[in-house]
């Protein structure tokens, strides 16, 4: 949650040729049912969507950077293919209606996340818990309705990673901290979430981060 | 969508949530949800025929309407609803209906 002041220079220096937004307020949950990254959802030339939100890796790509190879691997984790995703995109921007990988409008709704009013609730607490975050900083409305929101969709790991990055970087002001998912050994009694997410990982993702591979391509 | 009231108006709930409250209903897309007789538009009727959660934090005087919730999916419809971000780097809105005639691939990232 550091706003466009962060992510500036990270998309100047990649200089994609699409556009960069910044989704501050969760617009693609709402709208989308984004409850994760990478995902990622496809629409056609008429604006109807024909592949809802889904996991959607990128191929891993040659980097110095050790974080950044660390979470290409960790996205790339079973696969057989590491390409398979891009290549099912590259399928649908060949064929159009006529991949495989389209389905029609009925497939679509029945694939998108699930959504009970357990979920909507989520949403309604986690907008208010961003909301008194902004103003007030990690105060006592703001963590409240985060709990609320993590306890009542707790498959939606936007929502935790979110709070986590942010209540870490307001303790330390280290950027490091804003990949913190769980408490530091030592510091679990400070940890003011009901989650984390080397659990929640293994739990709402099949991804169990000190096994050697376990996430089969979808 | 954060309110400090909850009598909005029928243009400040169809900006918010993308739902038009037309003489058949609350409709998206290609669906429409029937809100029976009203003498007006009533927030907390249609929130509630909607699937959509309205919590409230009395303390601030605040309350927070979630998204629809329709059908037990994300989404109702599979005509693509219209989406308004910021560029992260001109800061201009960009709107995913300026796209229309063209594929595309909405990707979610975050870079910490």
């Amino acid at each position: 949650m550091g706003g466009a002041e962060v992510l500036r220079p990270i998309v100047e220096a990649a200089r994609p040729e699409h556009p960069s937004l910044l989704d501050a307020s969760h617009q693609m949950d709402s709208l989308f049912g984004v409850t994760n990254i990478p995902q990622v959802l496809w629409i056609d030339e008429s604006g109807t969507i024909v592949r809802p939100a889904e996991r959607g890796s990128p191929a891993p790509q040659p980097t110095d950077d050790p974080f950044a190879k660390f979470i290409l691997e960790l996205m790339a984790r079973g696969t057989t293919d590491p390409e398979w995703y891009g290549n099912r995109v590259r399928d649908w921007a060949e064929k159009g209606a006529e991949s495989e990988w389209v389905l029609p409008p009925d497939a679509v709704i029945a694939a998108s996340h699930p959504r009970t009013r357990d979920v909507s609730e989520a949403a309604a607490h986690f907008a208010l818990a961003q909301h008194f975050w902004s103003t007030d900083g990690f105060s006592a409305p703001a963590l409240h309705h985060f709990e609320r929101a993590h306890t009542l969709q707790p498959e939606n790991i936007t929502y935790k990673r979110q709070a986590y990055s942010a209540w870490s970087f307001a303790k330390t002001h280290d950027d490091t901290a804003r990949f913190a998912q769980s408490p530091k050994p030592g510091e679990e009694d400070q940890w003011p979430f009901v989650s984390e997410f080397l659990a929640d990982a293994k739990q709402y993702l099949g991804l169990d981060l000190a096994a050697p591979s376990s996430t089969p391509d979808p | 969508m954060i309110l400090d009231r909850l009598d909005i108006d029928v243009g400040a709930f169809e900006a918010a949530t993308g739902w038009l409250i037309k003489p058949e209903g609350a409709c998206k897309g290609d669906v429409c949800v029937p809100l029976g007789r009203s003498a007006g538009f009533d927030l907390v009727a249609t929130a509630d025929r909607l699937g959509m959660a309205i919590v409230a934090d009395a303390e601030a005087g605040l309350w927070s309407v979630g998204p629809e919730s329709l059908g037990g999916r994300s989404l109702t419809t599979a005509t693509a609803p219209e989406l308004s971000l910021p560029d992260v780097v001109t800061g201009a809105d960009v709107r995913l209906s300026s796209f229309r005639g063209q594929k595309v691939v909405l990707a979610a990232w975050a870079p910490y």
